[in-house]
């Protein structure tokens, strides 16, 4: 028997590997679930995992699908810094879209390059205020942000579906629950002629960019930070734990619905029913494999983003069902929050005589 | 309103809250004893897959209820490896749980989609489900919304007047204390987790056995939250959950009669009225911060690790 020692100091070097851990951790398990699915499980893992990223136009959905996940996820990370828990990205990215979606819709027709910056505009406030409402009651009324942000995520959902049921439903549409195509000037640019990935990407890592400096190098980030990891001293140093709250839920609300606004300008070009394949709850998972830090972000959503593409194309070519990605992306938070014990723990094999252990133990228990 | 009608809507309510009543002690009890688990949505996911694909299977509603508990405790035992042996952080791993149970259950029932099985059988009790009005008002439900409800008190029992009850909430407000004066703390936190993940499990094919009988993907909608809601509504006393959970679940079913009555909202409002509530509830609960000061377990969702 080995038993787990408590290391003097966090290890840094397990910090940074535990998510290559957990990825490594759950490849494998994938690789047995498809041997229990009757594939072979070597070409399964190469079509699943390996052969999106053959080719431009796998590279290019890549960073379509990366795209929501790393502003969601950059977003969510500044929060979760500091124990604050916004868990309804997904109703902001929903809110942005449809905040957006009627900015193109109003002004259908119009040609001009300020359509695009003001959708934008929209999307981000349409997601910062939905975001408010938590933070607002959590603030205000002690309500749990948990419990409040999720359940608007629902509220969200039924709203659009309001929307695309009736007053914004193309008349042409032969009743479909969908709106209009968005004209071009309402469309996002495509990085490269013949793939889908556009500018949001761009914009994605201007975010990255923008929390990484908001994280390192400002007041009100190290503040954060402080509250997050001890929520004493921050108490004793004056910190503002309402102001953390805000700004958690406007900066995540608002790039939230940024992530909305790529996605309806984006591959959607329209209002549908649903905007996003739950890319608001995924992204929690990707700011947790990120580490809540900016880059690991971007590197989480890109894996991410992975299981979602590599998904699809074993549906494709396998018949593999599609649910997979969603027990992957669980897994893959599983292995993170196990392998996460070995940062302030490691193992330590039985060496020494086998009486003096139980005394020691006794001692230092 | 003729009475019929008011029979029926009342009789809905019932079936509503029945998961919500289910899920929610289970969970009250778990937090009792100090461990928050945000997995609920997720196990119920979990429960409603495996209740409906053992019935399915074997014709028998009553493994398929046991399959839906011994699934919601497979659950909370991974939440409880992770969170009571490893000491994970509370909040993430309930995330992961939920994450993980949705993905599982869409998973395990991509072959049920489209399929149904006979709805769990209403008791008949002699005499009593024949009497005029009350009868199909009290006496005319399947036999989990009385489980549940007799459930309820026997847990008010067990928490106010049993040693176990007092272990449990000694091991919630002060876990070191306990730990000190010779109290299982873990195993006993394992015990309330598995417990709770039973009756989640059993509130989730409560929704895919009786209330809807088919498989959805993600047809919780959201109830393990409501659920959790639900918990700091009754101020983590359990006689509180059963007017919570009927309160919700008249509001859930008002949507259906909303439109049977021709109320000029489009559905879509209607339907979310069950989350808005929850919402308005938590606001009303909490405004006050001396309620859940007073009220709230004090080691609620802190990891105890012996030392």
């Amino acid at each position: 028997m080995s038993r787990l020692e408590a290391r003097p100091e966090p290890s840094r070097a397990m910090m940074l590997s535990s998510p290559l851990i957990a990825a490594a951790a759950m490849l494998v398990s994938g690789s047995l679930l498809f041997l229990f699915l009757g594939q072979a499980p070597l070409h399964a893992f190469y079509v699943y995992f390996i052969k999106p990223l053959t080719s431009w136009y796998g590279i290019g959905e890549l960073l379509l699908k990366a795209t929501p996940l790393t502003l969601c996820g950059v977003g969510l990370a500044i929060g979760f810094r500091a124990n604050v828990h916004n868990i309804g990205a997904d109703g902001q990215l929903t809110m942005g879209a449809v905040a957006a979606g009627c900015v193109a819709l109003y002004f259908d027709g119009a040609e001009g390059p300020w359509l695009l910056p003001l959708m934008i505009l929209a999307g981000a406030v349409g997601g910062a205020a939905w975001a408010a409402v938590p933070a607002l009651l959590r603030t205000r009324f002690n309500t749990s942000e948990i419990l409040v942000s999720l359940m608007l995520v629902y509220v969200a959902y039924l709203f659009l579906g309001y929307l695309v049921h009736g007053p914004v439903r193309d008349p042409a549409g032969y009743n479909f629950p969908q709106s209009k195509m968005f004209g071009d000037a309402a469309m996002l640019p495509l990085l490269k002629e013949g793939l889908r990935v556009n500018a949001a990407f761009l914009l994605s890592l201007v975010a990255v960019a923008g929390a990484w400096f908001f994280c390192r190098h400002s007041f009100a980030g190290y503040r954060m930070q402080v509250s997050g990891m001890a929520p004493a001293a921050a108490l004793y140093a004056g910190f503002s734990e309402p102001k953390n709250v805000w700004i958690a839920f406007l900066a995540s609300g608002a790039l939230a619905g940024v992530a909305g606004v790529g996605e309806v300008a984006g591959p959607l070009g329209q209002l549908q029913a649903s905007v996003s394949p739950g890319y608001g709850f995924a992204a929690i998972i990707v700011a947790y494999v990120g580490r809540l830090h900016p880059v690991g972000v971007l590197l989480a959503a890109l894996l991410m983003s992975l299981l979602y593409i590599g998904g699809e194309t074993a549906q494709i070519e396998l018949q593999l069902p599609s649910a997979i990605t969603g027990l992957f992306q669980g897994l893959l938070l599983f292995y993170l929050l196990a392998a996460d014990l070995f940062i302030h723990y490691r193992i330590k094999p039985r060496t020494t005589a086998a009486v003096a252990v139980p005394v020691v133990a006794k001692e230092t228990a | 309103m003729n009475p019929d009608y008011l029979v029926a809507f009342l009789a809905s309510t019932a079936g509503a809250a029945t998961p919500l009543v289910l899920a929610s002690t289970g969970e009250l009890v778990a937090e009792r004893s100090g461990v928050l688990n945000l997995g609920l949505e997720g196990i119920m996911l979990v429960g409603a897959v495996a209740g409906f694909s053992v019935t399915l299977h074997t014709g028998s509603a009553a493994l398929g209820l046991a399959a839906a508990l011994l699934a919601g405790m497979a659950m909370a035992l991974l939440f409880g490896v992770l969170v009571l042996t490893l000491q994970t952080n509370q909040v993430a791993t309930g995330l992961a749980l939920t994450l993980f149970g949705i993905g599982l259950s869409a998973f395990a029932g991509r072959d049920l989609v489209g399929q149904t099985v006979a709805p769990l059988p209403r008791l008949h009790l002699p005499v009593l489900s024949d009497l005029p009005f009350v009868g199909p008002l009290l006496f005319s439900f399947d036999g989990m919304v009385y489980a549940s409800l007799a459930l309820v008190v026997l847990t008010g029992w067990m928490l106010a007047r049993t040693r176990l009850g007092l272990l449990i909430r000694a091991v919630g407000e002060a876990p070191h204390s306990a730990h000190a004066i010779g109290m299982p703390v873990v195993k006993l936190r394992y015990a309330t987790v598995l417990a709770g993940g039973a009756l989640a499990g059993l509130g989730g094919a409560y929704l895919s056995l009786a209330l809807t009988p088919m498989w959805v993907e993600g047809m919780t909608a959201g109830r393990g939250w409501i659920a959790l809601a639900q918990v700091v509504f009754a101020t983590w006393k359990p006689r509180g959950l059963v007017l919570g959970a009927y309160l919700f679940g008249g509001v859930t079913v008002l949507q259906f009669h909303g439109q049977g009555l021709g109320v000029p909202i489009p559905s879509e409002f209607l339907s979310m009225l069950p989350y808005l509530a929850t919402i308005v509830v938590l606001v009303v609960i909490c405004r006050d911060p001396r309620t859940i000061l007073l009220n709230k377990p004090v080691s609620l969702g802190q990891n105890f690790k012996a030392d």
